[in-house]
């Protein structure tokens, strides 16, 4: 519906998504024997990038179409890593260190005599799910409402999203906290009953999250699509003029936000089960700034670069690191660099100059409506 | 407030960093009305329209549409009441295309949630293409704003806002860069719209107000010079001081 339909390849990615899991999975499951059997390690990478891919995908669903530069969407994905992470430590029960059935091991270890109260009910996964969801969600709720409507944009709403997951950090890093302080949740044994580290259960796994990520991406490019994606690229360019049509852009926004926060906190859930440990380190305003430069690098605004982009980094820092660990940062601020510099709409601007361009699909000259927002 | 008035201001004023930009400005208008407000550069057309839309508030003075006290309500509040707005620069949403430019505005949905979930309904498409036929953009319903003329998106803004609907109609310079042609249409499409709702516009070009053939209002530093016909206005000594004696 909107002119620019640059997130129209959204459904391909989907599908290419489920395709290639599928396949790394059917592969891990080969005789260690066969020469393209799929390592446990490469499983584990790959759950990861998946699990990144959705945080991608929820920053660019508020970056590229609601405008709104987010630099502290990591708080997210790390929440709802850690309501999972919550449940799988339940699941160790007696089998862990102390062999105490009811309290996790780091809680025996500060002597605590019994579950704090916001640990209840964390040992149904049901609950983990609910709470994976409801926690992120009302986090977001609440910051968004606070900030749209008083009008916090630019890069002060950036700086305060940056704030709002350094103090989660600084918050999750107490042992008080009550989540395991530094060393976060982690040693999982199994989900649901599946053993965790059978290769079954890990092929499982990744499929599922590729399933999820194709639903991920098919929801976002439903939700931008249609009526309500045509007036959040009208909020995006034009925030003050669409308060004189009689809409109110805050609402706007917060609904992409919330629905965005829940696209991350799923990711994390996703991370948590396949790396295997969550810590507060997740929470580091770093990963989140990163998490910018996946989207620029696959495209801002075309949803399928979100997740090549959150891909192809990770790849390269995987490459990158063990080659020259010292070297990555700097080769991720060249790309950042190089991306911004030569190819601003990210490598699926690239792919864009492919087909034959419609005469009808000028790009428009940038200009500053009177009225909007400085 | 008498019964045959739909917009008045009375003794309203608005400063700016200790500038007056309105300065005891009172004005009313008849339902049904289309009023010209004439004045040089700086005269306060645009804050005037600013202050009836929500977009700033008035230090002091009464403004009223109907029963509402609209110095209460917030820009969408108004909107929503039937106020619409033409910028003096035009504003369209350029990514988007002139047809999905023309359904933002359709009077109706206004709920994000609620549009989430909405198709275009038969009605609403029977609408945007009759709105496509008055402003003339039918060919370039599935072009990008963006790319529009000048002209082109003067008008596509002046079909956006009869798509919202409103029963006041505020119109801020809509001729500036358009040729001779496009001003005489567009005086045109204006008195067909003022047939069914109450227009204020604003407007340096004269030959378009003589077009328009309404009552005039002169502003000068934000308050009421003169009102009346354009002739009689434009023959009136302080007019004339303040249009030509610099
Ligand atoms: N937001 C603002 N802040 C400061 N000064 C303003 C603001 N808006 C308008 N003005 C000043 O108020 C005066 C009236 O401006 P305006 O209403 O735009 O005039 P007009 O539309 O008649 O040309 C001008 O001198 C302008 O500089
Ligand atoms: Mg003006």
């Amino acid at each position: 519906m909107n002119a620019s339909l640059s997130f129209r390849g959204a459904s391909v990615t989907a599908v290419i998504v489920v395709l290639l899991t599928g396949v790394l999975a059917v592969g891990s499951l080969l005789p260690a024997s066969s020469p393209v059997q799929v390592s446990p390690f490469i499983m584990t990478l790959a759950g990861k990038y998946l699990a990144y891919a959705m945080l991608a995908l929820a920053v660019d669903l508020v970056w590229g179409f609601a405008g709104i530069l987010t630099l502290g969407h990591a708080a997210f994905f790390a929440l709802g890593g850690y309501a999972m992470g919550m449940y799988l430590v339940r699941e160790i029960g007696a089998r862990g260190v102390y062999g105490n059935a009811d309290l996790p091991d780091f809680m025996v270890f500060l002597s605590w005599k019994s579950l704090p109260w916001y640990w209840w009910g964390s040992d149904h996964f049901p609950v983990a799910l609910l709470l994976m969801l409801v926690v992120p969600a009302g986090l977001a709720g609440l910051f968004g409402w606070l900030a749209f409507r008083s009008r916090v944009s630019g890069v002060y709403l950036s700086i305060i999203t940056q704030a709002l997951t350094y103090a989660l950090m600084l918050a999750f890093f107490q042992n008080g906290f009550g989540f395991g302080g530094n060393n976060g949740l982690t040693d999982f044994k199994d989900i649901l009953g599946f053993d965790l580290h059978s290769p079954y259960t890990r092929a499982g796994m990744l499929f599922i999250s590729g399933l999820i990520l194709a639903g991920a991406l098919l929801a976002a490019r439903y939700v931008v699509g249609g009526r309500f994606g045509s007036l959040l690229i009208a909020v995006r360019d034009a925030e003050s003029r669409t308060r004189f049509l009689g809409y109110r852009p805050e609402q706007v926004k917060l609904l992409v936000w919330v629905f965005s926060a829940v696209i991350a906190a799923i990711g994390g859930a996703l991370y948590v089960i396949q790396v295997g440990i969550i810590n507060p380190g997740e929470f580091a305003p770093a990963n989140s700034i990163e998490a910018v430069i996946w989207v620029a690098v696959g495209g801002r605004g075309t949803l399928s670069g979100a997740v090549i982009g959150a891909i192809l980094v990770n790849l390269g820092k995987t490459l990158f690191t063990a080659w020259l660990p010292e070297m990555w940062l700097y080769g991720l601020g060249a790309l950042f660099m190089a991306t911004t510099l030569f190819l601003p709409q990210g490598l699926m601007g690239l792919m864009r100059h492919l087909p034959e361009k419609r005469p009808s699909e000028v790009t428009p000259e940038v200009t500053n409506p009177e009225g909007g927002e400085a | 407030m008498s019964a045959g008035t739909l917009l008045e201001l009375s003794h309203v004023s608005v400063t700016f960093d200790g500038f007056r930009a309105i300065n005891d400005l009172s004005l009313s208008l008849a339902p049904g009305e289309m009023r010209a407000i004439i004045g040089p550069n700086g005269a306060g057309k645009t804050t005037m329209m600013d202050i009836i839309t929500g977009k700033t508030r008035p230090d002091t003075g009464v403004v009223k549409f109907r029963e509402h006290d609209l110095t209460k309500l917030d820009e969408p509040a108004i909107a929503r009441m039937g106020i619409g707005r033409k910028f003096q620069k035009p504003t369209v949403f350029e990514e988007l295309t002139v047809r999905d430019n023309l359904l933002l505005s359709l009077k109706g949905l206004r709920s994000p949630f609620a549009l989430l979930f909405a198709k275009e309904t038969a009605e609403e498409k029977a609408r945007i293409d009759g709105l496509l036929h008055t402003i003339r953009l039918g060919r370039e319903a599935p072009r990008q704003a963006g790319g529009l003329s000048h002209g082109q998106k003067q008008w596509l803004e002046i079909g956006m806002l009869l798509g919202q609907e409103p029963d006041l109609l505020l119109v801020d310079e809509p001729v500036a860069g358009m040729t001779d042609a496009e001003t005489m249409e567009t005086a045109d499409l204006l008195r067909e719209i003022n047939q069914t709702r109450s227009v204020v516009v604003v407007e340096h070009d004269m030959e378009f107000v003589r077009a328009l053939d309404v009552k005039v209002t002169v502003l000068h530093e934000g308050s009421v010079l003169a009102e009346g016909e354009l002739d009689q206005v434009s023959n009136d000594p302080r007019v004339i001081e303040v249009y030509l004696g610099r």
